[in-house]
């Protein structure tokens, strides 16, 4: 029977946090085991010898108590200081991540690549490449747990987060969600399969999409009828969307805001949120519930393709990077 | 149970137990000692209730198919052993039982400050344990006893609101319990007892006091949110209307993380009384142990963040919590090192009591340690909902609160009944508890560090075998409470009469009859010496 008593190593921080997790149980070890011989020790040789036997009060020490005070908070400063590096070293994505987008609803894993391709409860990554993952949620909570990765992150319904890893070593790994989420919270489990680079370029390569996601966006933008007042050639009822993505706007309201993410999906969920300068509230309908959280990402992608003018944003998994080529690559 | 204790006996002396007869007597009463046991048997109640729970649940978790019950009933199961066990069973458990019994005597009280609020506590609470009786009975509740929003206020399909209410008025039962409790230490201590006389055990429920009345009407207040958010979706946590689901964990858990405190505090305040007794000596660091109580109560309350490492909470909140979350572990191992000393050149015996207090300590230890662990920014991010969690938490609330309450009760026995029970049966199911204790919960921080997540109702195959471990733990452990329920009620017709004092036990409570009378003390005592002042024994005697 397949009976592990410690998980894969996968990722580049697993074997960090195993270190520290293995100093953890060593201190803990230590301690647990000194207190209790202490008292197994007391417990043997101070035992009651005769029924009336009275000891010698002991008040206190002030030198003990400040000692077994600082020492304990020194090693529990230690604990902190690891695990707050490995925390912070791995916040944010290198700038040369590749891109997924994840979105969480109940009870499943919708994922979808810069490229087009897109996948329900699986995960394709390639080895030795950092990948950045875009969370967003379609209802409730989620959180996007793959052990052998040693990282999770919550899913929260209305904003995006993101969170990203490097995998070491190729093989098919559990992808949990570990926030209850309802009825199926146990089923709403996957994988992630970690491939070579060439082998990772084939799976790209095999899945026939409609096209990539900004493109995917595009059409979106067609049907939905956005192009109708936001206009890419001249200025419309809304704001010409070229090259805006990036830049930072004057709202109404006198604030000055970045356009990223965030402002695109609100501006289209609830447009009367933040108007840009020269625009009129009330203009945009309203798309809550028009739109899925994937067909927004794709929206964004879309939006983000238009950041230069003329170019529109490559699938992020045909753009070479030193990491993933292969050894031919150093001549 | 009461029946038992009615039965007039000629030769006895007048106690609260027989002063009065009649289930008026009892409804009625405005005795803390009274009330105190209507508290006992109300939570026995709820803690076989939330065993049952916890039974099926292991049952479920034997297989990894999830095959014993569907997904809904399932996830059902855990969120009623939950919100049974913490709210009804753990929360109330030592203060309302032990607390009730024990601080008015030990500060050498007739009573409670406020007598009648004490009743009204306990109906209070009874009300809120219908309401969240009533959800189960509906058909349930499926949102885990966290109640996190959206799922809570918008996705769920079960009674939330019904146990929200259930929740929210058994808060108030805490709030005035902790409300007396602080009134009480404050103005009706005896002549001569001082703040620095008072016994640990006073010291902690007064600790325990502070955090209920000020962390207590959050979590009220956060479950109103619910219900409203639920019924007239008004946009305090539903990002769909403008919400935000991370506000409501900020309240939950500036509640819910000193609430841990509420439940662990007057535990380790029974240890420090059963140390010193069992040690026949006088504690070490009496100032550093009162001190840490409320040094844990005030640093409990600026922790809360480090159940939301994940949340995509900014990384200087995350160094903020992690940093304070080791701050706080060090009252808690100020605590057991003092009691380790204590026991140094001690003369220490083993009775039923003496041996949960070890438990307690070897498993607080390990719960605490092991919260370190979750402290801890990067590994926290592999832990966190996962079995791991699971793990400590019950190391600390079962391991901890449990044993003490366990301990407490055999301690405190002979003194609400006037009676022993068999202290052979005693020590064989403390072994017992211990035993199935750490067959459960030890496997699952194994299982939690491989990844497999809390709250499943079908798991991965690959953790059966440790999973198997539990179920059989828990098995053992369930056996290990049964035993006591057996011979503790058996001894109220049969045990031996307990005598005053049948520890050699320093203390108020013990100066006064067993059962005591209803106004605790046939005079006011009057307090000469510091408390547990073994060595002076054979001297003078109070009261």
């Amino acid at each position: 029977m397949d009976f592990p008593l410690w998980p894969v190593a996968a990722s580049n921080i697993a074997s960090d946090v195993d270190h520290l997790y293995i100093y953890l149980v060593l201190v803990s070890a230590v301690m647990t085991l000194l207190i209790f011989a202490t008292i197994f020790v007391f417990a043997i040789k101070y035992r009651r010898r005769s029924p009336d036997e009275v000891p010698a009060p002991i008040h206190g020490s002030l030198k003990l108590e400040i000692t077994w005070s600082i020492i304990p908070f020194l090693i529990m400063l230690t604990f902190f200081w690891w695990g707050a590096k490995i925390f912070f070293l791995n916040a944010t994505p290198p700038p040369d991540s590749m891109d997924v987008y994840v979105v969480g609803k109940q009870w499943m894993w919708k994922i979808q690549y810069p490229g087009g391709q897109r996948e329900i409860n699986e995960l394709h990554v390639p080895v030795g490449r950092p990948v950045k993952v875009t969370l967003a949620s379609e209802d409730v909570i989620h959180s996007f747990f793959i052990p052998a990765f040693r990282i999770k992150h919550d899913v929260v319904p209305g904003r995006y987060d993101t969170m990203w890893f490097t995998a070491t070593k190729p093989g098919r790994y559990h992808l949990f969600c570990a926030e209850y989420c309802g009825t199926e919270h146990s089923g709403m489990v996957g994988w992630v399969t970690v491939m070579s680079p060439i082998d990772y370029e084939n799976w790209l390569a095999g899945g026939g999409t409609g096209g990539t996601m900004a493109q995917q966006g595009e059409q979106l933008f067609e049907q939905l009828g956005c192009s109708n007042c936001h206009l890419t050639d001249r200025q419309g009822r809304g704001p010409n969307l070229r090259g805006v993505f990036g830049s930072h706007v004057q709202l109404t309201d006198g604030r000055s805001v970045s356009v990223d993410d965030v402002f695109i999906r609100e501006s289209i969920l609830n447009p009367n949120a933040k108007i840009v300068e020269g625009y009129r509230p009330n203009v945009m309908p309203n798309f809550q519930g028009q739109v899925t959280e994937e067909q927004i990402l794709q929206l964004i992608a879309y939006i983000k393709s238009l950041a230069i003018p003329g170019t529109a944003v490559a699938p992020v998994g045909t753009q070479p990077a030193s990491a993933t080529q292969p050894i031919g690559g150093k001549l | 149970m009461s029946t038992a204790l009615e039965q007039p006996r000629a030769q006895e002396k007048p106690n609260y137990l027989n002063a009065e007869y009649g289930w008026k007597s009892w409804l009625l009463t405005t005795d803390h000692k009274r009330i105190a046991v209507l508290y006992i048997i109300s939570i026995s109640a709820m803690f076989l209730l939330g065993g049952i729970f916890a039974m099926l649940i292991r049952l479920e978790l034997l297989t990894p198919q999830g095959d014993l019950v569907n997904s809904d009933t399932y996830n059902k199961f855990f969120t009623m052993h939950g919100v049974v066990m913490v709210f009804f069973f753990l929360v109330p458990s030592i203060p309302a039982t032990l607390g009730n019994f024990l601080v008015p005597m030990m500060i050498g009280a007739k009573d409670l400050a406020f007598p009648r609020i004490n009743l009204l506590s306990w109906y209070i609470y009874i009300v809120g344990a219908l309401f969240a009786l009533a959800a189960i009975a509906m058909g349930g509740v499926d949102t885990g006893w966290t109640f996190y929003t959206p799922f809570s206020t918008t996705y769920s399909n079960t009674f939330v609101i019904t146990a929200a209410v259930g929740v929210f008025i058994a808060g108030f039962s805490s709030i005035l319990t902790g409300l007396n409790f602080i009134v009480t230490v404050h103005k009706m201590r005896a002549p001569g007892m001082t703040w620095g006389r008072l016994p640990l055990f006073v010291w902690a429920n007064y600790a325990t006091a502070l955090i209920q009345v000020l962390g207590t009407p959050v979590v009220a207040i956060t479950l109103a949110l619910v219900g409203l958010e639920r019924a007239f979706h008004i946009g305090i946590f539903d990002p769909a209307i403008g919400g935000d689901p991370i506000l409501f964990q900020h309240m939950f858990w500036f509640y819910s993380h000193p609430a841990v405190y509420i439940m662990i505090l007057p535990g380790m305040g029974v240890i420090s009384e059963l140390v010193t007794c069992f040690s026949r000596k006088g504690v070490f660091g009496y100032p550093f142990i009162a001190g840490s109580s409320l040094g844990i109560a005030i640093i409990g309350f600026l922790v809360w963040g480090h159940h939301m490492f994940v949340t995509g909470m900014s990384t200087y909140a995350a160094l903020y919590f992690s940093l304070l979350t080791m701050l706080v572990a060090v009252p808690s191992a100020i605590k057991v090192f003092n009691w380790t000393a204590t026991m140094y050149r001690g003369s220490i015996s083993y009775e039923t009591p003496m041996l949960y207090a070890f438990g307690f300590i070897g498993l607080f230890t390990i719960g605490g340690l092991t919260g370190l662990f979750l402290g801890t920014l990067g590994v926290d991010v592999h832990l966190t909902d996962t079995y791991f969690v699971v793990a400590h938490f019950h190391y600390v609330m079962v391991g901890g609160m449990v044993l003490a309450y366990l301990g407490g009760l055999h301690f405190w026995w002979p003194k609400i009944t006037g009676k022993m029970y068999p202290d052979g049966w005693g020590k064989f199911s403390a072994l017992l508890v211990f035993a199935g204790f750490n067959l459960t919960f030890f496997p699952q921080f194994i299982t939690g560090y491989l990844g497999q997540p809390r709250r499943y109702h079908a798991y991965a195959p690959e953790f059966q075998v440790l999973n198997v471990m539990s179920t059989a733990g828990a098995s053992v452990l369930g056996l290990g409470f049964l035993i006591p329920a057996i011979y503790l009620l058996m001894s109220l017709r049969n045990g031996k009469p307990a005598g005053n004092n049948p520890w050699g036990a320093k203390g108020l409570e013990w100066e006064t009859t067993s059962p005591p009378p209803t106004f605790n003390f046939d005079e006011t005592p009057i307090v000469t010496e510091e408390a547990y002042a073994y060595a002076k024994h054979e001297e003078e005697h109070v009261g």
